[in-house]
């Protein structure tokens, strides 16, 4: 084999507070598909974020061709020869597919841009790839794949050596997928060495040579994918095998009400998001949707609430139907939605706490109708007290908490209105274990007082631990439902996910 | 000293004082009152009645601001609503009959706040970025005035209708009463119901507002509404003042001078937290500027650099960024930096 294109030895990276890197050592061949695997937080984007100069390493070298390089920056890369491509493409829909490929470095005649040039490189570099497409469409006018594709060409048309390919194929569709990877097949055997990002187990196994597995900012091993099992894989990226059995706490079955569903959805999908799945949830039930990220998990909570629009099936509320065009509807019927981006889709961040705790049900009452002074103190006060929200201002901005007691802020924004339903998407999310263990305990004890709750996570342990059934979402398909019986174990619900199938 | 330079009208209220000082020592009697008539006069006195159509321009903006949308077309609607109230008083018999001038009135408000309605329809509902959408009345709006007025200035002689822009009432001029009233009303409707809190959760977080169920396409559109509604308040002083309908120059580039007077106060462009107080501030200073450009003689052509160099200091002091550059860098030996922007959002606002 030659000799490595690119290698990190030891490198390093720490933010305040967390240890982003520690002492990771990576190889990248050229004429090889490398996976970049972990879980979130593993340390995936500050590896990338160092390769490409974006961050410096506290510690460690990065080699380029066997010379020890720093790279300043993301421009600085390039000019090495590192490429990347992101998942949104940075590039600019309103110009043509060829001003684009080219957009920077201009060919150009005494001060003057050859356009003809232009025209003629991009359609034999397109042609190369065997992109399809006008290069004097407008770039908006392409699908996402196209958008993609010609960042590739783009990018490996401006320094081919190595090409890091962000989680490329997040918003493609099969067939989009397949011309990717047959774009990056012909790369490959050019010579070029890539990097490849993806949470998608089968297209990792589809397409990569060898992976990487990161865990909690440490190398866990480097593997040749034909060697490593999807469930060694699995196993590696979360950190635990099937021998380690945890004992967790198992759920009392018999306090589940067993009666009219609350929610009931039958065949509900969106193209391109969650094909359609049948659900149900009952009072007093906490249901857990399990899957690795990307699986569909967020999309399916979403559609739930109306908060995106599902384009098949039929959504119960109540034994009703309700077509659900916006958050509205599931609204007026009880439902309640924490988001999983808290601060750009929860908190309003220039509201003071009182004002975001008390917004749901002003909301839901109309401007006409404030809710008097005294009123508005006892409410807010009360759920500031009882999820001991810190510090107990309510006059503060929102903007000054921290993500725990944001995130108490928006369970108590949805707490006020009594709602039936509660989905939280990643409650626990990026917030200290104490503020989690007391959200977990809320979760509990809202379902014993009869509300039903869908909880999103990606920890197993802590879907687990408090829901009454799992559904376990793969590659953005529920594949199947589990009722946590106190056999269950995380390792389990790791290798549905991992086969696709029940054991 | 710490909580009043960091309440959020600080900024806005020492500009406005210092501006008055600054006129005082150029003109002695400036502060100076008389009753002529039972009437009010003095300086002063003519800064609150030609600021009048600005302070409700601009706190018509300020709603729309705070959604983060912007107003253009505010200007053309002062020209429309003054083209119109004239129009139908001028094809009256009796000019003066109160009745005839109370339904040219009602009808040109009507019309604003139709106009506003539209502009909330472009922006809410079809979903057109605000500027675009009301550029285009700010555009067609003067020709629509102009269309009105047959392309010419209506004169009319309504002692009733002269009465809104240039008449007196309880020792007062009536324009600055009505705005009064209106400032008043708009600050109870905003702070006494939940729709000022409504209103900056949408301009602070769209997206957020839509999914904890508020049903911002009406808030935005009865904000554009009633933005309309105060421009054609304006439009009505503005004519009734020169008791002329002047479609081509009434209320020209207006909506930049309310837009300025609402950055002026406090609200940021970008929408979210805004101060109906801090507008009416901003406003005054606007007109104590132009006021001052002529009771001190300023020579007419330095006037548009002058009020140009004022304005752009004025906009520099009242920017956080700006003051925590300059005043931090001077401070931080001694003091804590003064002023910082948290601290001014905590304080309530009325």
């Amino acid at each position: 084999m030659p000799g490595a294109v690119l290698e990190m030895i030891g490198v390093s990276k720490g933010f305040p507070g967390v240890r982003a890197l520690a002492d990771v050592d990576f190889q990248l061949f050229p004429g090889e598909i490398h996976a970049l695997m972990g879980e979130n937080g593993a340390g995936k984007s500050t590896l990338i974020k160092v390769l490409t100069g974006v961050h410096a390493a506290d510690a460690g070298e990065v080699r380029l061709g066997g010379e020890r390089v720093s790279v300043t920056g993301p421009q600085h890369a390039q000019t090495l020869g590192i490429s990347t491509v992101y998942q949104e493409v940075n590039l600019c829909p309103n110009l043509t597919v060829a001003e684009n490929v080219f957009i920077g470095r201009e060919p150009s005649k005494a001060g003057a841009i050859r356009w003809r040039e232009i025209r003629r490189r991009a359609a034999e570099l397109l042609t190369r790839f065997h992109v399809d497409v006008d290069p004097g469409a407008r770039l908006g006018t392409c699908s996402l794949a196209i958008q993609q594709l010609v960042a590739i060409v783009r990018a490996v048309d401006i320094s081919a050596k190595v090409l890091i390919l962000d989680e490329p194929t997040s918003s493609l569709d099969r067939d989009e997928v397949e011309q990717l990877f047959t774009v990056m097949r012909r790369l490959r055997d050019d010579g070029v060495a890539i990097l490849f990002v993806s949470h998608f187990l089968e297209q990792v196994y589809e397409v990569s040579d060898r992976m990487t597995v990161l865990r909690n900012g440490r190398l866990v091993g480097e593997y040749r994918t034909a060697e490593l099992s999807r469930i060694d894989l699995v196993g590696h990226m979360t950190g635990r095998t099937l021998s380690t059995l945890e004992q967790l706490h198992v759920r009392d079955e018999t306090a589940r009400v067993q009666a009219e569903p609350i929610l009931k959805a039958q065949g509900v999908g969106r193209r391109g998001a969650i094909a359609p799945f049948d659900l149900e949830i009952h009072p007093g039930e906490v249901v857990g949707l399990a899957g690795l990220l990307g699986s569909g998990r967020t999309e399916a909570a979403r559609l739930m609430f109306g908060a995106d629009v599902a384009d098949s099936g039929t959504i119960t509320l109540g034994g009703k139907p309700v077509p659900l065009r916006g958050p509205n509807a599931a609204i007026d019927h009880g439902v309640a939605f924490c988001p999983e981006n808290r601060k750009s889709e929860g908190l309003i961040e220039d509201l003071t706490v009182g004002e975001n705790i008390v917004l749901a049900l002003q909301a839901a009452n109309g401007w006409l109708r404030p809710l008097s002074q005294a009123r508005r103190q006892e409410l807010v006060g009360r759920y500031i007290s009882a999820l001991r929200i810190n510090p107990a201002d309510p006059d503060m901005p929102a903007r000054n908490l921290s993500g725990g007691n944001q995130q108490k802020v928006l369970l108590a924004r949805w707490l006020i209105t009594q709602p039936k339903l509660l989905i939280l998407d990643e409650p626990t999310r990026g917030i200290d274990v104490g503020a989690k263990a007391e959200i977990q305990k809320l979760v509990v004890s809202l379902a014993e007082d009869g509300v039903a709750v869908l909880f999103v996570s990606a920890e197993l342990e802590e879907v687990l631990r408090i829901s009454h059934k799992i559904e376990v979402l793969r590659d953005r398909r529920l594949i199947t439902e589990i009722g946590n019986t106190g056999t269950v174990t995380p390792e389990g619900i790791l290798e549905i996910i991992a086969n696709g199938t029940t054991p | 000293m710490k909580a009043v330079i960091g309440h959020r009208l600080f900024w806005p209220a020492a500009v406005l004082v210092v501006m008055l000082l600054a006129n005082v020592v150029v003109t002695p009697g400036f502060f100076s009152i008389q009753v002529r008539n039972g009437h009010l006069y003095g300086s002063l006195i003519d800064i609150l009645l030609l600021g009048s159509p600005l302070m409700l321009v601009a706190l018509g903006m300020t709603v729309v601001i705070a959604t983060g949308g912007i107003d253009l077309s505010v200007g053309a609607v002062v020209a429309i609503s003054g083209a119109l109230a004239c129009y139908l008083i001028s094809g009256q018999e009796d000019q003066g009959a109160v009745s005839g001038v109370l339904v040219a009135v009602a009808l040109a408000l009507v019309l604003s706040a139709v106009l506003g309605f539209w502009n909330g329809l472009f922006v809410a509902r079809v979903g057109i970025q605000p500027i675009i959408a009301t550029l285009i009345l700010m555009v067609a709006g003067r020709g629509v005035a102009q269309l009105i007025t047959s392309g010419k200035n209506i004169n009319v002689n309504s002692p009733p209708y002269k009465l809104i822009g240039g008449g007196y009432w309880l020792t007062l001029p009536f324009a600055v009463i009505v705005v009064a009233v209106v400032v008043a009303l708009t600050g109870l409707a905003v702070r006494r119901t939940a729709l000022g809190m409504l209103l900056e959760a949408i301009g602070g977080n769209a997206e957020a507002s839509r999914l904890v169920g508020i049903r911002s396409r009406r808030l935005i559109v009865l904000a554009y509404t009633f933005c309309g509604l105060c421009a054609g308040i304006a439009g009505l002083m503005i004519s009734s003042n020169i008791a002329t309908a002047d479609g081509n120059n009434a209320g020209l580039w207006m909506e930049l001078d309310a837009i300025l007077a609402v950055v002026i106060g406090g609200t940021a462009l970008t929408g979210g937290r805004f101060t109906l107080a801090g507008t009416v501030l901003g406003a005054l200073v606007i007109q104590t500027l132009s006021t001052t450009i002529y009771t001190t003689g300023i020579p007419p052509q330095v006037t548009l650099v002058f009020k140009a160099v004022v304005v752009a200091i004025v906009c520099l002091i009242q920017s956080p960024a700006f003051r925590a550059k300059v005043f931090r860098r001077r401070a931080r030996p001694a003091a804590p930096p003064p002023a910082s922007p948290a601290a001014a959002d905590v304080e309530v606002n009325a």
